[in-house]
């Protein structure tokens, strides 16, 4: 290849990427600048990406007209209860599954790939007769045992990848050393999993976090609704709504599922990484 | 998402004890192992096989919400009504248009994104953390952000066409022709990012001494592309693909947010169909039905899925 072409690649090259930084920025750009806008600006039929003036005022309307702090508050206690939950039920399985190839961790795996094809709402108008018999619509417990089985799929695969990188002849080492099965556990294998636990509870928690319809069917009053299904209120009734406090909702809503996935990201897409490059 | 990595590792090796657990790991399947699996077993079998079963059993009965008449065994009478419901029909064919619209431009874009991020650039981490934006969005967020971004008059891409001079913009999530292509652009975006990464990994997967070889061997980058590369990364393709569409298909927030389905039905997905079918006038066993109905369909998807991954020859 010649040097010319080879640089008129390059410069085609930076040009697609440049595009798809632009494509992949720009709604974001356009929702952290409404948030920042004040009412004048909002109404102007000729909008502009930098706030002349810009202001907090839509933070402070936004939690004038929404319980948001409530909303945060339920938001938290589900994510931080399903994502905790998850993984203190799906380790030991994953363990099994990754130290077995056992028919159970094959059925395991079948169901893993089957419920990502389930239609929620096969799935949820028993859940709703269920949770209804035992009185727990309308309540985070019922929201968070239905998050907790939801999030074990992905938790499961998760953790099957860690467990796998761990070798197992560590575990024989320690075994051949006396140590016990329990002890082996949790002096061996639990320490060099403990990245991969939390990477898994994070991911977890983050789908909690940002979960809609089983909130949006489960949970009836105001003030058990989470921060997803609390922002559609901004929305109104004819899709006419108050601009700047929408964005500036959703913008804070956005952030700590932004902040954890930021922590995370290099995990999770190193771990799809490291699976790639060593089967 | 996390099926594209789930994709990844099944293909690497299971322990050196052979397919029934026994030798290295030295875990004899007692009691203990029960112990082990039961925690999650549980929850799974009560709130979600037995739920998913129960589901299928209410498409057969005339199930409603909040009625004190207890419920009857109506066999296939859902399905047959479903056969004649045009509306779910329409829905149905919306769905397919929406998982196809979104599955393949999202397929083509994330390629070319993975194969640029596999490309010594400069600005690649950048794109790299952009990229996480849409993938660690709420769906919600993602709705109501691009509410802002279509807003007729404050909305920034209808002030772009007004500065290019290309007229005076529209509405485009209430236009009749052009709701269905505006929320599909959104579901195109939103997805983007799992798919680029589970396309990134398979490209590294990729030997680089095929890569060289083939270079030296005078063969271009289509050449290269369609000989070394696509071979190597069809199976996570073909995966990441298959379960794009699923998902696309049974999606719901996004259009809810969105357009709520609207105008006049114009993006009714299925899922939004059924939700209201079963929320809203409380049919719950007629929504059942479409729930199988959907399920059917996928089922015959993902069969395809699984023909097309052992075919590929990726794994053991």
């Amino acid at each position: 290849m010649s040097m010319r072409t080879r640089r008129s690649v390059r410069a085609g090259q930076y040009l697609a990427l440049l595009c798809y930084l632009v494509f992949l920025a720009f709604p974001f750009l356009w929702l952290i600048s409404t948030a920042f806008k004040p009412a004048p600006e909002l109404g102007s039929l000729h909008p502009t990406w930098i706030p002349h003036h810009p202001t907090l005022d839509n933070f402070r309307a936004a939690f004038d007209e929404q319980p948001l702090l409530r909303a945060a508050a339920n938001s938290l206690i589900a994510a931080v209860s399903a994502g905790f939950i998850a993984v203190v039920i799906a380790t030991p399985m994953a363990y099994v599954m990754a130290r077995h190839r056992s028919r159970l961790s094959a059925a395991a795996t079948g169901w893993v790939v089957v419920s990502q094809a389930f239609p929620f709402v096969l799935l949820i108008i028993p859940l709703f007769l269920v949770l209804k018999y035992l009185h727990l619509i309308n309540t985070l417990w019922g929201l968070i045992m239905v998050y907790v089985v939801w999030s074990l799929p992905f938790a499961l695969w998760m953790l099957v990848g860690y467990v796998r990188a761990v070798p197992p002849e560590l575990e024989e080492a320690a075994a051949v050393d006396g140590a016990s099965r329990l002890r082996t556990l949790v002096s061996v294998t639990a320490p060099l999993l403990a990245p991969g636990i939390v990477a898994t509870a994070l991911f977890a928690f983050i789908t909690a976090w940002n979960e809609f319809f089983f909130a949006l069917v489960l949970l009836k009053t105001p003030e058990k609704q989470t921060l997803p299904v609390v922002l559609t209120h901004f929305l109104g009734a004819e899709g006419a709504s108050d601009l700047g406090p929408l964005a500036a909702a959703a913008f804070l809503a956005t952030l700590p599922s932004l902040v954890l996935f930021a922590v995370i990201q290099r995990r999770i897409t190193g771990g799809m990484l490291a699976g790639a490059v060593k089967s | 998402m996390t099926l594209a990595s789930a994709t990844v590792q099944s293909g690497r090796h299971g322990p050196p004890g052979g397919p029934h657990g026994k030798g290295s790991a030295r875990i004899n399947r007692n009691a203990g192992t029960w112990f082990l699996v039961l925690p999650a077993l549980l929850p799974i079998l009560v709130l979600s096989v037995g739920p998913l079963l129960y589901g299928i059993a209410l498409a057969f009965t005339d199930a409603q919400s909040g009625r004190t008449r207890s419920t009857q065994w109506t066999g296939v009478l859902n399905f047959q009504d479903l056969l004649h419901d045009g509306l779910f029909w329409d829905s149905f064919r919306i769905g397919l248009v929406w998982a196809v619209g979104v599955t393949v431009p999202q397929f083509v874009l994330a390629l070319g994104l993975a194969l640029l991020l596999n490309q010594n650039l400069r600005m690649r981490w950048l794109a790299r953390a952009l990229a996480i934006i849409p993938w660690a969005m709420p769906e919600v967020v993602v709705g109501i952000m691009w509410r802002l971004v279509y807003n007729p008059d404050a909305g920034i891409l209808n002030e772009t066409i007004r500065d290019l001079g290309l007229g005076d913009g529209r509405d485009w999530l209430t236009g009749l022709a052009t709701a269905l292509p505006a929320v599909i652009l959104v579901g195109v975006w939103a997805g983007m990012p799992q798919t680029t990464v589970a396309l990134l990994a398979g490209l590294q997967n990729t030997p680089h001494e095929l890569h060289e070889a083939a270079a030296l061997d005078g063969a271009g980058a289509w050449r290269r592309f369609r000989t070394v590369t696509w071979p190597a990364l069809k199976p996570v393709a073909l995966s990441i693909t298959a379960l794009n569409f699923i998902w696309n298909f049974n999606s719901f927030a996004l259009v809810y947010v969105l357009t709520n389905g609207g105008p006049g039905g114009r993006t009714r997905l299925p899922m939004l169909f059924a939700y209201e079918e079963a929320f809203r006038y409380g049919q719950f066993g007629y929504a059942a039905a479409m729930g199988c109905v959907m399920v059917a369909v996928i089922s015959v998807i993902l069969a395809v899925y699984l023909v097309g991954r052992l075919g590929g020859g990726e794994d053991r």
